[in-house]
């Protein structure tokens, strides 16, 4: 079982920084002819290589701006690197956001399937694990009202529900554990300790050290965008800790 | 090689997702409005209606069966401006949702124009309706509707790809874009008759896609010929050039979008 499952290989990635965004024609030509398309270079992450085994929890540390979020989302596939490259192999349930990809406008019912098959579920999938989705989320009551009279609380759990109804091979958690009311955090933790023990990966993005600690094995300090220390969490929290 | 499986692979994997959107585009369209799904046939038959008593009373042209000709270039045309007009907003559109998962960016201009398609079914529908009304004979060349149309598919898919990229990185794209289909609408013989433009523009009749389209569709519907080989030629390969230079330009700027949205 020595398997890697995540791979990160010398990523770097850059954004423009330039102070505004040239995003309209006049705008392009003017600096065109001006020569001031102005390009400031900065770079969320330098030389990142790292690789994550199957099973594994790895929990990710560091201020505010170190790079976390980008470096979640390279993984997750939704932001290509500048250089380097990524592989993963499993399917991967991104708790980045939830709920992210929700149309206000549509029913919870309807907000299942589109949402779902936005995971990469298919219809019939979805159709079978629909109970158990409104089951965890305790929304029944509210199954064909728009989600737009939704509380944020309530959006939320049903954001969890779908991305969690199937135990994934990696799991990537950003700062989510402050769902909804103290009740369903506990569920929360509870269905998240049931994919961990089911041997699936985690990488998980926190400032509570504590939990960083209780949940992964392994963590990385990262800090403008290189990686100050990897190994063992107790040791590379306590470091963290101690250095900032 | 690799690339073009995985792009298979991608789309087999993603239909029910295309598929998803599509239906909430339609559902969203009509929530809340009384006659919802009617009004995809409806609004159609107004738009002929008008148009109808406006240019059979004010102005005259000497075309036979006025309402299926305006319908007949409406239709097509109608599908054009929706699909990229829609398409053209459905990348920035989906920011949120394209910032945090993985999806293939593609399927959101795919998906308004399939939605845009849905809608042209109906129009198809409210169409052989008119037929019905104003006795115009139904021809056995109609069956080749879904020949012309999957040209026209092709046309507009890749016209929303490429419209969709320019949107994300320029954001006039949108209003450049709206003046430049008024101007197309009134450059294309929908409810004035081509012989019109043939005397005085002539360059336009050669130049607008549409026009290839629109004729290739009248032939069919309202002149009973089975259109040339030079017709289907010209319909497929402009269809192919846009729809090959949409998909190239998207490749090639896809995994720069997110740092501009």
């Amino acid at each position: 079982m020595e398997q890697n499952i995540i791979e990160v290989n010398n990523v770097s990635m850059m954004f423009n920084k330039s102070k505004e965004h040239v995003d309209n024609l006049k705008e392009y030509f003017i600096r065109l002819v001006k020569h001031q398309l102005l390009f400031e270079e900065f770079w969320a992450l330098k030389n990142v290589t790292f690789e994550v085994k199957r099973g594994e929890a790895i929990g990710i540390i560091g201020l505010n701006g170190s790079g976390k979020s980008t470096l979640l989302k390279i993984i997750a596939q939704v932001m290509k690197p500048t250089t380097g490259s990524v592989n993963v192999y499993g399917s991967v349930a991104p708790l980045i956001e939830l709920g992210a990809g929700f149309d206000l406008n549509l029913s919870a019912r309807e907000n299942i399937f589109l949402n779902g098959t936005v995971l990469g579920y298919s219809r019939k999938q979805i159709r079978s694990l629909f109970e158990k989705i409104l089951d965890f989320s305790e929304l029944w009551e509210f199954v064909d009202l728009p989600l737009k009279n939704y509380s944020s609380g309530m959006v939320a759990r049903l954001g969890f529900a779908i991305a969690t109804v199937n135990t994934p091979d990696i799991l990537i958690v950003d700062e989510i554990l402050g769902v909804g009311d103290h009740k369903f955090q506990e569920k929360c933790h509870k269905r998240m300790n049931e994919i961990i023990n089911s041997g699936a990966t985690i990488v998980f993005v926190s400032h509570s050290i504590d939990d960083v600690k209780r949940l992964c094995n392994r963590a990385i300090w990262l800090n403008k965008g290189m990686i100050v220390m990897q190994g063992d969490a107790s040791t590379v929290c306590s470091q963290y800790i101690m250095q900032s | 090689m690799i690339k073009i499986k995985g792009m298979f692979y991608g789309f087999f994997k993603y239909k029910d997702l295309l598929a998803e959107l599509v239906l909430r585009d339609i559902k969203i369209r009509y929530r809340r409005s009384v006659l919802g799904i009617v009004w995809t046939l409806l609004n159609p038959i107004l738009m002929m209606t008008v148009m109808t008593l406006v240019f059979s009373n004010l102005f005259r042209f000497d075309i036979k069966n006025f309402p299926v000709y305006f319908f007949t270039g409406h239709l097509l045309f109608t599908f054009l401006t929706e699909s990229t007009n829609t398409g053209l907003y459905s990348v920035i559109e989906n920011s949120n949702l394209i910032k945090k998962v993985y999806i293939p960016k593609y399927l959101f201009p795919v998906s308004k124009v399939l939605s845009s398609g849905v809608n042209l079914i109906f129009s198809f529908i409210a169409m052989t309706l008119v037929m019905l009304v104003t006795k115009v004979p139904f021809n056995i060349t109609i069956l080749l509707t879904p020949v012309i149309l999957i040209y026209l598919l092709l046309f507009v898919t890749g016209l929303s790809l490429i419209l969709a990229t320019l949107q994300v990185f320029f954001r006039d794209t949108a209003h450049l874009y709206n003046v430049f289909t008024l101007a197309w609408m009134y450059l294309t013989p929908i409810f004035y008759p081509s012989v019109l433009l043939e005397e005085k523009l002539n360059v336009v009749l050669i130049l607008n896609p549409m026009v290839y389209y629109i004729s290739y569709f009248r032939d069919i519907i309202l002149n009973n010929i089975v259109p040339s080989l030079e017709q289907n030629i010209i319909c497929l390969v402009i269809g192919l050039i846009f729809f090959i230079i949409g998909l190239v330009v998207f490749y090639k700027k896809q995994d720069k979008f997110i740092l501009y949205i």
